[in-house]
């Protein structure tokens, strides 16, 4: 295993160069004890394939994404102006994300406030170096023939029609996807979106992510993998909630391949 | 000629009263605030025709697609006959199309007959349906009452017109085969053909002229009810369904639309110097953020709601409405409709009673300008309502003509946050949290301690 290397941006343009990608690491992937892995998994496949990225730390704030899905505009614009100038300040023109959120706010809504990037979900990323023969799979990896079901995330899947790219990763695992009977288009929300991350359900008779991990165990695979921090909390905790967490794994694509490569 | 002359009268009666109707729709979506459509319109007449035309949503559920394909495309091709109609209505003919059409007539006539009767099943099976089989997304809160009859009374509409037809065509068969000079002979029309004489070979000449005649009426009848019932009905998105898909945003899904006053100035905040160059007038109102009221939505969002159907694809799909939760898109847009409707009708009676108090003295007509009677979408939507809203894009993907109802949920988030300084106190943590720290959650730790330990760990 070669070492770990997650450069900073100030650092790299101190030295007067630009990376090829910024890595946009967000709030879960920074602070959540269980996204931060997926973090260092994700840097660690950008590290092995000799990615040029760099991350921009401390210089980092929250998109916005769920201050203005809650209805607060002028916190979102605070700090999306913010970010904005952090990453016009670099002359970023590259983003790749971990977070589907992210996502979803740095390509679709920071252009109308000057903030124009060509941004990527990291299942994307991922799917491009597949394609490119730059990250290649070992073969006979740990989740060869295995089952694994896969959960669309709301935000890469209808919000920015993101189906295939996650899929293609996994098909490249060799491992035996077992569809969940709300999938793609019709894939079953985790309950997290819209700023309900922060708060307490509506009441009701259910929570969405019993409702959705109830499917995921369902589908009889150990392995359920997915590709947004908070669609991973949620879940993990259906699946804690059902007691299978013994049985029952929630992961994030990245961590596969990390897994698998033995990276 | 007596004929003719009642035609013409209840003909125009009937079409003097729905333009009336149709432009108090049209003042009613006008409510919404005016909004700039963008992008590409061959997109957007590529969308009308495979969606809205072309009824490509519809099929992701196949039974009721196909039955309402039945509906649909013999409606459309009735709208032949329905001229031909007119014509004779007016002048006196009998089957004006026949003569000059000849052996193609027979064939269109003939194809209707089989579409009506591909819809006569539909309908009997949307009946079925509806009442019997109590699908859950037909019997939720929001579907009682005159939803509940609307969704039924247009299936009841579609029995009489197919009787209608059939008895038309029926007698008219029957008396073609007897010689008529009046009735040409058309030849055998596919269904008409064997069941004209089937049921009606044993009646008088007399019986049969009257059978037809009435036939012929309640036809023309049904449709000019169903002209007049569409405003007030669901059944509108026959026509709107058009230009709701024409006019849907191209946007990805995902996408919340910017709020330049806001993103102004807080950019001014921002940078000083921009403050003091904006002509920034104190005297200004206290702008409103987002929408309380159907004022404050778009004109699309109006559109949308008068387009909507009540099929409830987005509500039997929304996560927090499975789960219990108040929620549910499909009264969103229902809810959207009927407030247009009640300021419509509260417009239409032009009491100074709804002219905002504090120009009522000097008011001299009720406008949509001064127009205040106390009340806003609030009063339809609770706030339990759009709390529960996940953002999923699950009803807008469900929804066969292009509507997005999280757009006016949105909208009412905002009014809630920005204008009353309202909403969940759960999400204010959240809030302050962003504010002063950059993150979401209040963590002590160094944005980027992950790193740190990540590269202490290896070492």
């Amino acid at each position: 295993m070669s070492n770990l290397n997650i450069p900073l941006m100030a650092d790299v343009a101190a030295e007067g160069k630009t990376p090829e990608v910024l890595f946009w690491v967000g709030c879960a992937g920074s602070f959540d004890a269980r996204a931060q892995k997926v973090t260092v998994a994700f840097c660690k496949i950008l590290n092995e394939v000799g990615i040029d990225f760099a991350i921009l730390g401390q210089e980092e704030s929250c998109t916005g994404d769920p201050a203005r899905r809650a209805g607060n505009e002028f916190i979102f614009q605070m700090t999306a102006l913010q970010n904005i100038e952090v990453l016009n300040m670099y002359k970023v023109e590259k983003i790749v994300c971990t977070c589907p959120h992210c996502f979803n706010i740095l390509k679709n809504e920071y252009p109308a406030l000057g903030g124009n990037y060509e941004v990527l979900h990291h299942t994307q990323f991922l799917q491009q170096l597949i394609n490119d023969g730059r990250l290649k799979m070992k073969e006979g990896g740990a989740f060869q023939g295995k089952k694994i079901t896969y959960h669309d995330s709301c935000y890469i899947g209808r919000a920015n029609g993101v189906y295939e790219a996650p899929r293609t990763v996994l098909e490249s695992l060799d491992n035996q996807l077992v569809e969940l009977k709300r999938s793609r288009k019709n894939g079953l929300c985790c309950g997290a979106g819209g700023a309900q991350m922060f708060k307490e359900d509506e009441p009701g008779n259910k929570r969405i992510n019993t409702e959705r991990s109830e499917e995921a165990l369902a589908s009889g695979a150990p392995i359920v993998a997915a590709n947004c921090p908070f669609c991973i909390t949620m879940l993990r905790d259906g699946v804690t909630a059902a007691g299978k967490q013994e049985d029952v794994m929630v992961y994030d694509l990245a961590e596969l391949i990390v897994d698998n490569n033995g990276l | 000629m007596i004929q003719q002359l009642i035609f013409a009268i209840v003909t125009i009666g009937a079409f003097v009263y729905a333009i009336k109707q149709f432009s108090k729709i049209r003042r009613n979506i006008l409510l919404g605030q005016d909004e700039v459509i963008e992008g590409d319109s061959g997109q957007r007449i590529k969308n009308t025709l495979l969606i809205a035309f072309g009824q490509q949503k519809m099929f992701k559920r196949w039974i009721p697609a196909v039955l309402h394909l039945f509906i649909y495309v013999a409606f459309l091709f009735t709208q032949i006959e329905l001229i031909e109609i007119f014509i004779d209505g007016l002048t006196g003919s009998h089957r004006f199309f026949s003569s000059i059409l000849g052996g193609l007539y027979n064939f269109i006539i003939s194809f209707i007959e089989i579409l009506s009767v591909g819809a006569f099943i539909g309908t009997l099976i949307f009946l079925i349906r509806r009442n019997l089989l109590k699908l859950p997304r037909f019997h939720t809160d929001e579907m009682t009452g005159w939803p509940k009859l609307d969704g039924n009374l247009i299936l009841y509409f579609e029995i009489i017109l197919l009787i209608g037809i059939f008895s038309m065509n029926g007698a008219d068969m029957v008396l073609q085969d007897r010689g008529l000079s009046h009735f040409a002979n058309t030849g055998d029309f596919a269904v008409s053909g064997w069941l004209g004489p089937s049921l009606f070979s044993g009646l008088s000449e007399g019986a049969l002229v009257g059978l037809e005649r009435f036939g012929w009426w309640i036809h023309i009848l049904m449709v000019y009810v169903f002209l007049n019932y569409l405003p007030s009905s669901k059944h509108l998105h026959i026509m709107l369904a058009f230009p709701n898909t024409y006019f849907a945003k191209l946007t990805p899904a995902g996408e919340m639309e910017n709020m330049p006053a806001i993103m102004n100035e807080v950019k001014s905040m921002m940078d000083p110097e921009a403050a003091f160059s904006e002509d920034m007038s104190m005297e200004e109102e206290l702008p409103e953020f987002g929408a309380n009221d159907v004022t404050g939505l778009s004109w699309r969002d109006v559109l949308a709601a008068y387009t909507c159907t009540e099929c409830g694809r987005c509500t039997s799909v929304c996560p927090a409405n499975m789960t219990g939760k108040k929620l549910s898109p499909r009264k969103i847009m229902m809810d959207i409709r009927d407030r247009a409707d009640e300021i419509g009708k509260n417009l239409d009676s032009g009491d100074l009673q709804f002219v905002k108090e504090e120009l009522r003295a000097e008011a001299k007509e009720l406008t949509a300008a001064n127009y205040d009677d106390g009340k806003s979408l609030f009063d339809y939507i609770s706030r339990e309502e759009i709390h529960a809203c996940t953002t999923c894009n699950a009803c807008v993907e469900a929804c066969p003509v292009m509507i997005r109802p999280v757009e006016p949920i949105l909208k009412l988030r905002r009014y809630e946050i920005l204008t009353e300084s309202a909403g969940p106190s759960d999400w204010l943590p959240m809030f302050n949290s962003i504010e002063n720290t950059g993150a979401v959650w209040q963590i002590p730790d160094a944005r980027d301690k992950w790193r740190t330990e990540a590269l202490n760990e290896q070492s």
